[in-house]
């Protein structure tokens, strides 16, 4: 909202002069840009509703919820993006944080391992993991780890795909994450807070983490979309998350009914960012607002 | 104690002083590598006093502090506040308000959430916690302020509050590390006399440290001039600026000419532009070479036509001028004295030059 204000605002005071021109140019790429974003997707949902026999109808859309597995491959996909989430926050965030006050020479290190899997391709990863899981139960066979080996690739919930999307993540959560710790002054504020009488792991999560909530959004927002699109390691595995059913399971369907189910997923993915970042994505400079009240009576009292 | 500090100190620091901690270090040092910070640094800051630590950059002066901050151990040494060693207690709980060089407010809290931050994790209630900022946003002259957010204040506003927060614990020692050195001139001067007031009406036992000698002289009751990890003197400034301990010293703090000379029979004399002075402080083997270290207002300059030194520049600084000569082996010397006198020494003018019957400290001869 607000940042809708100050744009007008903004263009408010480009008005007069030469300004107009700039303004028709803006115009030109923001429709140019909205139609190569809107026309496919708009063809996609006229198809989907638009039966040649029949006219106007849902049809495809209610078809899709009582497809076979369509329910069962979904909850796969949301239950996987939240554990790579979580997974990937609670290694990343203290490491991050650790090697910010621990030196420079540290943080290359870690910047160039949380870079490598950017050129190890899915295919690669995926080729790897099925020569492991295939090699692992021979050798394990008499060990303890064969139930590990068992459990990592559990149909309901294969760990070994949480696994492979945190190390896929990896570099986009990482950047993201690290583009927030630099407008910080990590050591300095971590300081001014044990100064004031936070021990060590209340320093981070009652300074640090609040400050950096933009970016943790950031990374989660760009961990949630690659989980919910991955194909390549899944299909390869063997699991069926949606992105894997969209292809795999709908195929006996008829058209109009794949094509709504991927309309569908876009519309699921967007909704999901919504919500994350409308439930957590406020700024503080929005904030002063609910705070004001209290302050204002004490200055009163004063 | 100073005793202008205890003159013009309000009643109410009398009683609290008694309160106030005393901070020591002893023999502590400290090694980065190679790089030595402190070497065997040995100083006593007394009760409710402000003491700077005045020195050039990578003397230790920030080591110094974070260690009684508790963000730095001595390799070898103690850290007493009233009497006991604190260098096992953590940081967190040292009982030392910090202000930091850098700008250190948490950029998600508001100027009050800032002040009130130390006291929400010591677990006080919401209204005792509001209640405490107001007075210390109050303290600081910001009372306006408290619904700001970091990014809205400007730099000195932003240190006015680190001040409070600082202060908001009631902490027994106040540390600031070069506070003032992000601000411009203007700033820097009304929040120096401001930290002066708030340091002598709480009369908190201060440690501020600054490169900036006269913002060391301006302030503190006592000055401890650092070099190279050590304490080099400490004393009030008028006694630092008369009677420097060394030649470090000496240069450091004020202008200082060095004007080439060379020492008597014994070591207790020189002679220098063709007198015999008694030397002041360390001495020096007989018959050497030194140079003499006198200060720009000691220096006397008689308009001579027969003189071999010459006048090569004035400079104006208000109500006194420095003169600026050139002796006739090459030595430059800086003299000042009244606008009003300078007059007479107009540029290329010749003139001798003098030095009062004092006691003067040597140095070594340079280049
Ligand atoms: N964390 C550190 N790591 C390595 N060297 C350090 C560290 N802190 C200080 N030093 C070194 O110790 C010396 C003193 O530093 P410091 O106490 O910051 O000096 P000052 O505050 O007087 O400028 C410098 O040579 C500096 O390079
Ligand atoms: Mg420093």
């Amino acid at each position: 909202m607000a940042g809708l204000t100050s744009l007008r605002n903004d263009t408010s005071l480009w008005r007069g002069g030469r300004k107009p021109r700039l303004r028709a140019g803006r115009g030109t790429i923001l429709v140019v840009s909205a139609a190569y974003f809107a026309v496919p997707l708009i063809a996609s949902v006229v198809y989907t509703v638009d039966d040649p026999v029949k006219g106007f109808t849902l049809s495809a859309y209610t078809e899709i919820l009582s497809a076979d597995g369509f329910l069962s491959a979904l909850l796969l996909s949301l239950e996987l993006a939240t554990a790579t989430i979580a997974v990937m926050l609670l290694l990343l965030v203290p490491a991050a944080i650790a090697v910010r006050l621990g030196g420079p020479r540290l943080r290359a290190v870690v910047e160039v391992v949380c870079s490598l899997p950017l050129v190890v391709p899915a295919i690669a990863l995926a080729a790897g993991l099925t020569t492991v899981l295939k090699w692992g139960p021979e050798y394990l066979a008499r060990t303890p780890f064969y139930q590990t080996i068992v459990a990592l690739q559990n149909p309901n919930f294969p760990i070994v795909l949480t696994l492979a999307y945190v190390v896929m993540a990896l570099p986009l959560a990482y950047r993201a994450l690290d583009a927030g710790l630099r407008t910080l002054d990590v050591a300095t504020l971590m300081e001014a807070a044990q100064n004031n009488g936070a021990g060590l792991i209340r320093a981070v999560t009652s300074v640090i983490l609040p400050n950096l909530r933009a970016a943790l959004l950031n990374a989660t927002f760009l961990t949630l979309a690659l989980v919910l699109g991955e194909f390549t390691v899944a299909s390869i595995l063997g699991f069926q998350p949606f992105a894997v059913w969209i292809v795999n399971g709908s195929n006996g369907a008829q058209g109009s009914v794949t094509i709504a189910v991927s309309v569908l997923s876009l519309l699921l993915t967007w909704g999901l960012l919504l919500m994350l970042s409308t439930g957590g994505g406020r700024r503080p400079t929005h904030e002063p607002r609910p705070t004001s009240g209290p302050h204002n009576e004490k200055e009163g009292t004063t | 104690m100073s005793t202008s500090a205890a003159t013009t100190a309000p009643p109410a620091a009398a009683t609290a002083q008694e309160t106030s901690a005393t901070v020591e270090f002893r023999q502590v040092r400290r090694a980065f590598g190679a790089a030595v910070a402190l070497d065997g640094l040995d100083l006593a800051v007394r009760p409710g006093e402000l003491l700077a630590l005045l020195g050039p950059s990578g003397c230790g002066k920030t080591t110094a502090l974070r260690m009684l901050a508790g963000f730095e151990t001595p390799d070898f040494g103690d850290v007493m506040v009233d009497g006991e060693d604190v260098t096992a207690v953590p940081a967190h709980r040292r009982d030392a308000g910090m202000v930091f060089q850098s700008y250190s407010l948490f950029p998600h809290l508001s100027a009050a959430d800032n002040v009130a931050f130390g006291l929400r994790m010591r677990k006080i209630g919401v209204a005792e916690r509001r209640a405490r900022a107001a007075e210390l946003l109050e303290l600081v002259g910001l009372p306006q302020h408290g619904d700001r957010y970091p990014h809205q204040l400007s730099g000195g506003q932003q240190q006015r509050i680190a001040l409070a927060r600082a202060l908001a614990l009631r902490p027994r020692v106040l540390l600031l590390d070069e506070p003032l050195s992000a601000l411009d001139a203007k700033v820097r001067l009304t929040l120096r006399e401001e930290i002066r007031r708030l340091q002598r009406e709480l009369a908190i036992t201060t440690l501020f440290v600054t490169h900036d000698q006269e913002e060391a002289l301006s302030m503190a009751d006592r000055v401890a001039v650092m070099h190279a990890g050590r304490l080099e003197q400490c004393a009030e400034p008028a006694e630092l600026y008369a009677h420097p301990a060394t030649a470090f010293v000496a240069e450091f703090v004020g202008t200082m000419n060095r004007i080439p000379g060379r020492t008597g029979d014994d070591g207790s004399v020189v002679e220098v532009l063709g007198r015999r002075l008694p030397v002041d402080g360390p001495q020096a083997a007989p018959h050497r070479e030194v140079e003499v270290l006198v200060r720009p207002e000691a220096v006397e300059l008689l308009a001579d036509e027969e003189g071999k030194a010459r006048v090569t520049g004035t400079m104006f600084l208000g109500a006194l001028t420095r003169i600026t000569v050139r002796l006739a082996d090459g030595t430059v010397v800086k003299a000042d004295m009244t606008t009003h006198a300078a007059a007479t020494f107009p540029a290329g003018a010749a003139v001798t030059v003098g030095l009062p019957d004092h006691p003067v400290l040597i140095d070594e001869r340079r280049a």
